[in-house]
């Protein structure tokens, strides 16, 4: 392919506009108002785990929560076009996903609980653990479906970050990699506008990100991230090829970060309330549900139940995230070598004489 | 036949005479034939066969899919070894230099050591990540460095580091078949060292080994410095004093069991490594040894290492590199007379 069809389109696809609307496309078709009837209960769910998990962060159960409210567009999509056996490689700002994919809430939450650093057995749901040194994962991800091409399976990789983890070294090397064995990952840029409080301008001086893909060989794509329709395209195609042998494709969404970058952020101090309303209009729920509503694809009824579904698994999670759990000090030493060392076998003894003399009232 | 398998010499007791990187060779060699999921990548480790042709041959032998050459690019490397570990193979990984083993060095610190202790066991990486180490072949800056401290600091890994090509032959093997990362570090200045090698023979990861019955003092070495402490053995011997030598062979986890009792025998001992002696696994070995012996020792652990400079350039790396008169001159200063 010539660099110029591997080039993305100048404009984001939209298939959905901030109206509710539905935009013509001959490339790309929005999904059957039954099954985007489903993505907005996705969404429906996504929005309100951002809001409990924001509740619990201010309540001292969760040590720290990246939200991703605004982005829930992106979390939904990057889980819906995946088949069970393929795999997402998160980061931390993920943790809607990694729930979208099956895993318990409170297991999602055992990372920005402080419970564990992982919590949940990566193989049970095909997601890697979630990453926090940026751009880490992305190529653990071109490694893995390297693997399973090497092994003849299926699978398509689905590797997730945030627009500043594009400046990082590790960025350009799973890019390069992927396209030079022609590998079956999808790059997925959730562009936020923001690397904590940095601003997309200082990260790149690039308009676009998915332009870089034609750099490496590889097509790139940008898309409106507020808009389910045109993400379940967009990443579907970019699937579609991946598991069909066309190699990789990098994914650029643009959406916004609507909360601070953690609880431990003040974005006040770098942007102003202007923006963050603009974008508040552009808010992927509120679309999709224009669009469902003037379709006719979705009723009070419904709403209803999705509420009622959302309601449940936030107090699923509010419930398990107040119990409080007596973490096991032997999982400091058991999981560091599949055979345990003589120097840990030392240091855990000398722990557990500590944590018995301190039960006799001995050690204060 | 590999140019590696030309220049080994049969011998008739079935063991061979061979150079470490033949060894290593024969290793790679063994367990991709072995087993199915062993892929070696890498810089020049296709039809180059290696900077030091530690790979000499294997693509020829076993097909570009086993043995292959990346970009450049050694956080790639060691990340997608990684994820290749993850969905079920066995990665073998090449550094081309120790000190161009940096870019990937994030990698190796925040996700080969720690995944297994993240996910409380359900991941394991069995990656090996072979890095030429240390000096003494003359190597320009950012050829030759002394790296193993980051490496044996770091839980979660596991730091081989062979000096013959017997053990560098086994424990190879023992460690591509190791369900945990594995930093194999290979002396490049013993790359060509010949040795013994039986191919039958298996040699245990974390275990150290005394090389050297002595009486006197223990000498503790590992990787380049184990032939400076066997020739500093020798030359004390001629002046009537019995220096026992160990083999540290492994880093992390480090044997205290033979390094206790083998300083325990003799009261006395001497670190040998060629690293910067300042917060170095030199360190570590003398105050292991003072913590868990010192009723036993008649004077202070010693160590002899390298100056806490930036590697020394060529022509200058001999007044670095410690040597045996070095090593004599600490053995003199262990309280004789007490
Ligand atoms: C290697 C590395 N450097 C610095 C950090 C600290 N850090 C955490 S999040 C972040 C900003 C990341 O921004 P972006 O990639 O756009 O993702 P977002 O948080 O917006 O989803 C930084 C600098 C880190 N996690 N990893």
């Amino acid at each position: 392919m010539s660099h110029r069809q591997l080039l993305p389109r100048d404009v984001p696809v939209q298939l959905i506009n901030a109206d509710g609307k539905a935009d013509s496309d001959d490339v790309y078709l929005a999904a059957s108002p039954t099954a985007l009837t489903d993505g907005y209960r996705s969404l429906v769910v996504s929005r309100r785990i951002n809001d409990q998990c924001y509740a619990l962060v201010r309540q001292g159960r969760l040590a720290v929560y990246p939200s991703s409210y605004g982005q829930e567009a992106c979390q939904v999509a990057a889980v819906s076009v995946l088949d069970d056996g393929d795999w997402l490689f998160p980061t931390y700002r993920d943790s809607v996903s990694l729930m979208l994919r099956g895993i318990a809430p409170a297991d999602a939450l055992t990372l920005l609980r402080g419970d564990w650093h992982c919590g949940y057995n990566p193989h049970e749901f095909r997601v890697a653990p979630q990453s926090t040194p940026l751009a880490t994962q992305l190529i653990h991800a071109v490694g893995f479906a390297h693997a399973a091409v090497l092994k003849g399976e299926p699978t398509v990789v689905m590797a997730l970050c945030g627009d500043g983890a594009t400046s990082e070294g590790d960025f350009h090397e799973a890019m390069n990699f992927a396209a030079v064995f022609h590998l079956p990952v999808v790059f997925f840029v959730q562009n936020n506008r923001f690397a904590i409080s940095v601003p997309f301008s200082k990260q790149s001086a690039a308009e676009s990100l998915a332009h870089k893909a034609a750099g490496y060989g590889m097509p790139g794509e940008q898309v409106d991230g507020n808009d389910l329709a045109a993400l379940l395209a967009v990443l579907g195609i970019a699937v579609d090829r991946a598991r069909s042998g066309g190699g990789p494709t990098l994914v650029e969404a643009h959406t916004y970060r609507m909360q601070a970058h953690t609880n431990a952020d003040d974005d006040t101090r770098y942007r102003d309330s202007g923006e963050v309303q603009a974008w508040a209009a552009r808010d992927p729920l509120v679309r999709l549900r224009k669009y469902l509503r003037g379709k006719n694809a979705l009723d009070d009824a419904e709403e209803t139940a999705f509420a009622a579904e959302a309601d449940e698994i936030a107090t699923t999670l509010r419930d398990a995230l107040n119990t409080d759990v007596q973490p096991d000090a032997g999982e400091l030493f058991r999981h560091v070598y599949a055979t345990s060392t003589p120097q840990l076998d030392e240091q855990w003894a000398s722990l557990q004489g500590e944590l018995e003399r301190s039960e006799d009232g001995a050690k204060s | 036949m590999t140019m590696l398998q030309e220049n080994s010499a049969k011998v008739d007791t079935g063991v061979e005479t061979m150079s470490m990187a033949a060894a290593l060779n024969r290793a790679l060699a063994d367990e991709l034939a072995a087993d199915d999921c062993v892929v070696v990548f890498g810089e020049d480790v296709g039809a180059l066969g290696g900077v030091f042709r530690v790979t000499d041959g294997l693509t020829g032998q076993f097909g570009e899919k086993r043995c292959f050459d990346t970009p450049v690019a050694e956080s790639g490397i060691v990340g997608t070894a990684v994820g290749m570990a993850m969905n079920g193979l066995r990665p073998i990984v090449e550094m081309q230099f120790d000190a161009f083993a940096y870019p990937a060095f994030e990698q190796v610190v925040s996700h080969v050591a720690k995944m297994g202790n993240r996910t409380r066991g359900a991941v394991r990486l069995p990656i090996v990540i072979r890095i030429p180490y240390a000096g003494g072949i003359g190597g320009v800056e950012h050829h030759c460095d002394s790296s193993e401290a980051y490496y044996a600091h770091t839980p979660g890994l596991t730091v081989v580091a062979p000096s013959t090509p017997q053990d560098a032959y086994s424990l190879l093997r023992e460690a591509i078949r190791f369900p945990d990362p594995v930093v194999f570090l290979e002396p490049k200045k013993l790359y060509w060292a010949k040795g013994p090698v039986d191919t039958s023979s298996t040699a245990e990861i974390g275990k150290a080994r005394v090389i050297r019955e002595g009486t006197d003092a223990t000498l503790v070495a590992y990787g380049t410095s184990v032939p400076i402490a066997l020739e500093a053995a020798d030359a004390a011997a001629a002046e009537g004093r019995s220096l026992q030598v160990v083999d540290l062979r492994t880093l992390s986890p480090y044997d205290d069991a033979t390094i206790d009792a083998a300083v325990r025998s003799t009261g006395r001992a001497v670190v040998i490594a060629e690293a910067p002696g300042f917060a170095s696994m030199a360190s570590e070995i003398a105050a292991r040894i003072s913590e868990r012996c010192f009723s036993w020792l008649e004077a202070p652990v010693r160590r002899v290492t390298g100056f806490d400079i930036p590697f020394a350039p060529p022509r200058l790396e001999h007044f670095y590199l410690p040597d045996v008169d070095r090593v004599l001159d600490a053995v003199d200063s262990l309280n004789w007379d007490s």
